[in-house]
């Protein structure tokens, strides 16, 4: 029977839930890495048991986990006694070493972006939001970082490399960061053009490869952000998350600062969906395992207010690919409810029929086995939830 | 024989109960023991002090017999109280947060 697995980062540590395929009663092993802020784990496709986990610190900096066995055993890859010694007999240690690359080689190297008053900032290195496993080959994970760039490893999360074409690219001083910082935190791997890879940063937008991450473009046309001087600049937008359905990867769904968005043509253009939302201010979107054109958002009141609409927690579902929204409440509180959904806190499995799952600041993880109609608090109590992702076992 | 008391968090990553004691044949100055407390615990790096600069991370400090010696310079030779090991180098996250 099937399994499923889900990977909880928070505030204070990593936390693992496990259930059979009937996803009723649920296993919690955790805190792991406890005390420290934990932004993502993902688990590579080709081996479910080799988990990367972003763990950070204020005081201490960026550190990179690395479990083999499913998140039983962790270590910092690099760091095992027959990998210690590099050719100058020193250990390495350079699994949490994330330096941006600012030779001639890169290209254009850039060194400052859009501070939040309008003056050039220095580009500094924060932490890892979102770490992305290849489709192909579980040493090969992508992180995206903030201040935002992407970066990748290939031997594992023992060393890291820049992709900095994306930095690069001309729009890069325009960037700017985002009330939560300028974050590069959605990675999409196009299942059937491994040279392809969109990703998104508040506050620049949207960006797609098509060549394996050497050259990038900004696809943000049909963006509109009042916020900004110039509503449909090429970038500046607050592009919250992006996802995709693997069976049609030129249909990107995104959920911006304000509005929910589509394009069927891999970004080149936007058209929005928000249709009959209540308020399309939000930071989670995710689509349906098994149906392409089913989609799933959690809308909060506005920018100032990140908290539902009348202390209720609605996750709204859309099964015509957007503008025709019914709002899911059975099992979701709908009174008193003032937390909200992190944008990398949405996640699906892929079992029949389709699970879907969101973690809140409050530190409750809620999950559906019936793709949306009815919910159950799988934990109440944890630390404010960061992300969740969830694996389908055999 | 030198020795280091880390903050918590950090002996948790480098996987150690207690103080760390590591041997120097060179100078015994803040830059010395870090490079030899790196050597030994590579998970270490860049958690203290910067990968690339070598600069103590903003919310770290470095305190000695009683005194603050997270500003001064990293090749300044640390006390014979710390170079003698009776007493240890102490490695301190800021109070701040929750």
């Amino acid at each position: 029977m099937s399994k499923v697995r889900l990977l909880v980062g928070t505030r204070k540590g990593a936390f693992i839930l496990t259930s059979d395929g009937a996803r009723k009663r649920w296993k919690v092993s955790g805190p792991h890495f406890a005390g420290w802020e934990i932004y993502h784990l993902k688990g590579s496709a080709v081996n479910p048991d080799r988990i990367y986990a972003s763990q950070t610190s204020g005081w201490f900096g960026q550190i990179i986990q690395r479990s083999d066995d499913g998140g039983k055993k962790w270590t910092t890859p690099g760091s095992s006694p027959e990998e210690l010694k590099s050719a100058d007999g020193m250990p390495k240690g350079e699994s949490n070493k994330f330096v941006y690359d600012t030779s001639p080689e890169a290209g254009k190297p850039l060194t400052t972006h859009q501070w939040y008053d309008g003056t050039q900032h220095p580009w500094e290195f924060k932490r890892v939001w979102h770490l992305e496993p290849s489709l192909d080959d579980p040493d090969h994970v992508y992180a995206g970082v903030e201040d935002a760039a992407l970066f990748e490893s290939k031997d594992g999360g023992k060393s890291w490399h820049e992709l900095a074409g994306l930095r690069g690219s001309d729009t890069g001083p325009k960037w700017q960061p985002g009330a939560g910082g300028m974050c590069l935190h959605t990675i999409l791997l196009d299942p059937n053009n491994p040279k392809r890879i969109s990703i998104a940063i508040s506050a620049a937008g949207t960006f797609r490869t098509d060549d394996g991450g050497k050259t990038w473009k900004p696809i943000n046309r049909g963006l509109h952000s009042q916020f900004l001087p110039d509503p449909t600049a090429e970038v500046g937008h607050c592009v919250h998350r992006i996802a995709l359905h693997p069976s049609r990867p030129n249909t990107l769904f995104m959920q911006k600062h304000w509005d929910v968005m589509r394009s069927d043509d891999a970004g080149d253009s936007w058209k929005e969906v928000s249709g009959n939302l209540p308020t399309d201010f939000g930071f989670p979107i995710d689509v349906h395992a098994h149906e392409p054109e089913t989609i799933y958002v959690v809308p909060i009141k506005s920018d100032s207010e990140h908290y539902p609409l009348n202390g209720r927690l609605r996750v709204y579902r859309s099964r015509t690919g957007g503008n025709e929204w019914e709002a899911l409440t059975k099992g979701l509180p709908q009174r008193n409810c003032y937390v909200n959904v992190l944008r990398d806190a949405m996640s699906v499995d892929s079992l029949e029929p389709c699970g879907i799952y969101v973690g809140t600041t409050g530190g409750q993880v809620y999950g559906s086995a019936d793709a949306g109609n009815n919910w159950k608090p799988i934990v109440r109590d944890l630390p404010a939830v960061l992300s969740v992702e969830v694996q389908t076992l055999p | 024989m030198i020795r280091v008391v880390l903050p918590p968090h950090l002996r948790t990553l480098a996987r150690i109960d207690g103080e760390v004691e590591v041997d120097l044949k060179t100078a015994v100055t803040q830059r010395s023991v870090l490079d030899a407390l790196e050597a030994r615990y590579p998970m270490l790096r860049g958690t203290i002090r910067d990968h690339v600069t070598h600069l103590r991370r903003p919310m770290v400090r470095f305190f000695a017999c009683g005194d603050d010696l997270s500003h001064e310079s990293p090749d300044t030779p640390l006390p014979d109280a710390i170079a003698c090991g009776s007493e240890p180098f102490l490695i301190i996250g800021a109070i701040a947060g929750g």
